[in-house]
């Protein structure tokens, strides 16, 4: 460096490193975080745009809603984001969604009560999660295969069970939906603080617990973590369970939100949650990701729908501005993963 | 025996019997073909015919697996193609004839090659996550070709078009023969040239085979092209069968079969080896399986109870864990044979 003098013993005159080196270390060092916090700066950047087109869109009631809309998926994106981090896929999730909401639907109907039925939901979509899991780690079962095969059994036994949608009339399903606590202008819904605490959980879990931390060994390189000996295949098999129980819960949510069953209720969901979840910064190779970057992948995905819907435009243009959105946080995500990976 | 078991094909190839041999017994009528007007008919030639779109979409699919990728975007390739092709004709001045037609399909296949060549640049010049990348188009492209069609389904009569799919040649469905000739073409470039091999070379290894001086990035570019435009005809036999064009149905799901095809004929989703005779089994099992389920009588909604049993059923067989234990017990059964050294086969 030029700051060295001639004269070591005079010692070295020390120029403050520039704001733009502070950076580089920054990035450097959090390279990890950085599509995280790529996905956090376009957030804002869209909530500020929303407000100066629409002159009204950051307000309480808008965010409120934007987290009772997307609760269901939010606690979706928190299950596949294990999953992803160990490597794997889930593509089970919103059919597991879609049938533990119309069995419990059917359950209500015929008057089960409300406390064998909201652990029965969650029950059957952990023994679906469990089914895969089992499948990929024991019969190495590729996880795209196998969590098709979950896919197409709890579409399959939701249509087993209705072919029309059930409406829901049990006091405790719609307390979880009509229930507002206010917080001056801004509220929330049992189902957002259901939401919420999945992903508390989610992070504290994958942070902080001996499992998460397998987790993440498990997805940085599988051999590597057995011969550490860590407990890889009761970690693989449980991510998968954790994704069926999230399943299970954004199926309850789902039922209260829309207050019936369905059984064609989130087809295609699986595959906004892994955008969602890809969005946040979560790599599909597994090893990198975290669960409030899923949160932070919802909330763009859900603002985008709300923008769009303020606009009005049609449904076509929904979908493709969805894609060019993923597309455009790929290859941000991109670029960033390869300067990281140059300057290293 | 034990090198019959062995071969790739072996476990799916019995399957597809064992399926055939299923449904001909549970209903003799199965089998049988009739001659009406010149052409066969019957429930096999309707799944030779009814195969063509799944069998073009996993015929591509399987070359992009190879390299280790995953082309999600194909229905949605799929709905842009017929939407386009059907647009041209409903827009031309004669849409009985069979130039207008044929342009048509050109211009729909030559659209669904662009979009493989996004998906191809995508992934091998950007090096996105093919499984991300190809998610871009599966959830724009729909909405684009909900554009192309104003958000209409649009209808046509044209004899031509209608000829596509459910036209005879030389007594057999012409739908069967694009499907053949889709296979016969692609596997003698991969395997009567080097391409096979090099694609292998990509998905097995792909620093190795950079190393060795692969050109990886237009090998996987050409895949997802390849992919693209038999989407695309896919795309055009689909709209044809109904005579419409419909964004929204077009092709839903078909990845999702496709990829099952694939992974059925003995491809592995971690790429590198390929094989394209196992891919038109695998379609087979699934076309015969829906005609099965048609069959029992079960709402065609309830059918993916079925695909999920079959699924778990057939991968569960094709498992090392399952064949390893099914060797145990078969060597516990015969432990009174003494000399049982490692490694030897044990014969049934």
């Amino acid at each position: 460096m030029s700051t060295t003098t001639t004269t070591p013993t005079a010692g070295r005159r020390i120029v403050p490193p520039r704001l733009s080196e502070y950076a580089r270390t920054f990035v450097a060092r959090h390279a990890s975080v950085m599509p995280m916090l790529a996905a956090l700066v376009i957030l804002v950047l869209i909530l500020i745009g929303a407000q100066i087109h629409f002159g009204d869109f950051v307000n309480p009631r808008t965010l409120s809603s934007l987290l009772l809309d997307n609760a269901y998926l939010l606690i979706l994106a928190v299950g596949m984001t294990f999953v992803i981090v160990t490597g794997g896929i889930d593509l089970s999730v919103g059919s597991v969604m879609a049938f533990t909401g119309i069995a419990a639907a059917q359950m209500l109907d015929h008057g089960v009560s409300s406390a064998i039925v909201i652990p029965a939901m969650i029950l059957g979509g952990a023994v679906i999660g469990l089914m895969i899991g089992v499948l990929v780690q024991y019969f190495d079962v590729q996880p795209f295969i196998a969590s098709l095969a979950g896919l197409f059994l709890a579409r399959g036994l939701a249509y087993v069970v209705s072919l029309k949608s059930i409406r829901v009339e049990n006091e405790h399903v719609i307390w979880l939906q009509s229930t507002r606590w206010w917080f001056g202008e801004w509220y929330l819904t049992p189902t957002g603080v259901l939401a919420l605490l999945t992903v508390v959980v989610g992070a504290l879990v994958m942070k902080y617990t001996r499992f998460g931390r397998t987790v993440y060994a498990v997805g940085g390189g599988e051999q590597s973590a057995r011969l550490m000996g860590l407990a890889v295949a009761r970690t693989k098999v449980l991510v998968y369970v954790i994704s069926g129980v999230c399943g299970g819960l954004a199926g309850l949510v789902l039922t209260a939100y829309s207050g019936a069953g369905y059984p064609r209720n989130g087809i295609g969901t699986e595959l906004d949650v892994i955008a969602a979840v890809v969005i946040g910064g979560t790599l599909l190779t597994g090893g990198v990701g975290y669960v409030v970057g899923s949160l932070i992948g919802v909330l763009v995905y859900g603002t985008i729908h709300t923008v769009i819907s303020y606009m009005g435009a049609e449904q076509s243009w929904m979908r493709i501005i969805i894609g060019l959105m993923l597309l455009m946080f790929i290859v941000v995500q991109r670029v960033i993963v390869v300067r990281a990976e140059r300057r290293r | 025996m034990s090198r019959l078991i062995k071969h790739h094909l072996f476990w799916p190839g019995f399957a597809l019997v064992a399926l055939v041999v299923l449904n001909t017994v549970a209903r003799p009528r199965f089998i049988e073909i009739s001659v009406q007007h010149g052409a066969l008919y019957g429930a096999p030639i309707d799944i030779l015919r009814n195969s063509a779109p799944m069998m073009l979409v996993a015929l591509g699919m399987t070359l992009v697996i190879a390299t280790r990728g995953i082309d999600l975007s194909v229905g949605a390739v799929m709905a842009v193609s017929g939407a386009v092709a059907l647009t041209i004709i409903d827009g031309s001045d004669s849409p009985g004839s069979v130039g207008t037609v044929l342009i048509a399909i050109l211009v729909g296949v030559g659209v669904s090659l662009i979009l493989g060549v996004w998906n191809g640049f995508l992934v091998s010049v950007l090096k996105i996550q093919p499984i991300i990348a190809t998610l871009v188009l599966m959830m724009a492209g729909r909405g684009v070709a909900l554009l192309i069609t104003d958000g209409f389904i649009t209808t046509v009569t044209s004899d031509p078009l209608k000829y596509v799919a459910s036209g005879h040649l030389l007594g057999l469905p012409f739908a069967f023969f694009i499907w053949v000739a889709a296979v016969a073409v692609v596997s003698l470039v991969e395997r009567r040239t080097a391409l096979g091999v090099l694609t292998e070379a990509v998905g097995i290894n792909p620093e190795a085979s950079r190393l060795a001086g692969v050109r990886a990035t237009g090998i996987i570019l050409g895949t997802y092209v390849v992919s693209g435009g038999l989407a695309g005809m896919a795309g055009v036999i689909y709209s044809s069968n109904i005579m419409a064009a419909d964004a929204n149905a077009a092709g839903e799901l078909i990845e999702l079969y496709a990829i099952l095809a694939v992974v059925l004929g003995g491809t592995s989703l971690a790429g590198g080896k390929f094989s394209i005779a196992g891919t038109v089994i695998g379609v087979l099992i699934i076309q015969t399986l829906e005609s099965t389920i048609l069959f029992l009588g079960v709402s065609s909604a309830q059918s993916p109870v079925f695909f999920a049993a079959v699924v778990v059923l057939v991968v569960l067989i094709q498992a090392p864990a399952v064949h390893r234990a099914a060797r145990q017990f078969v060597q516990r059964r015969s432990a009174n044979v003494p000399d049982i050294t490692p490694g030897t086969e044990v014969a049934r």
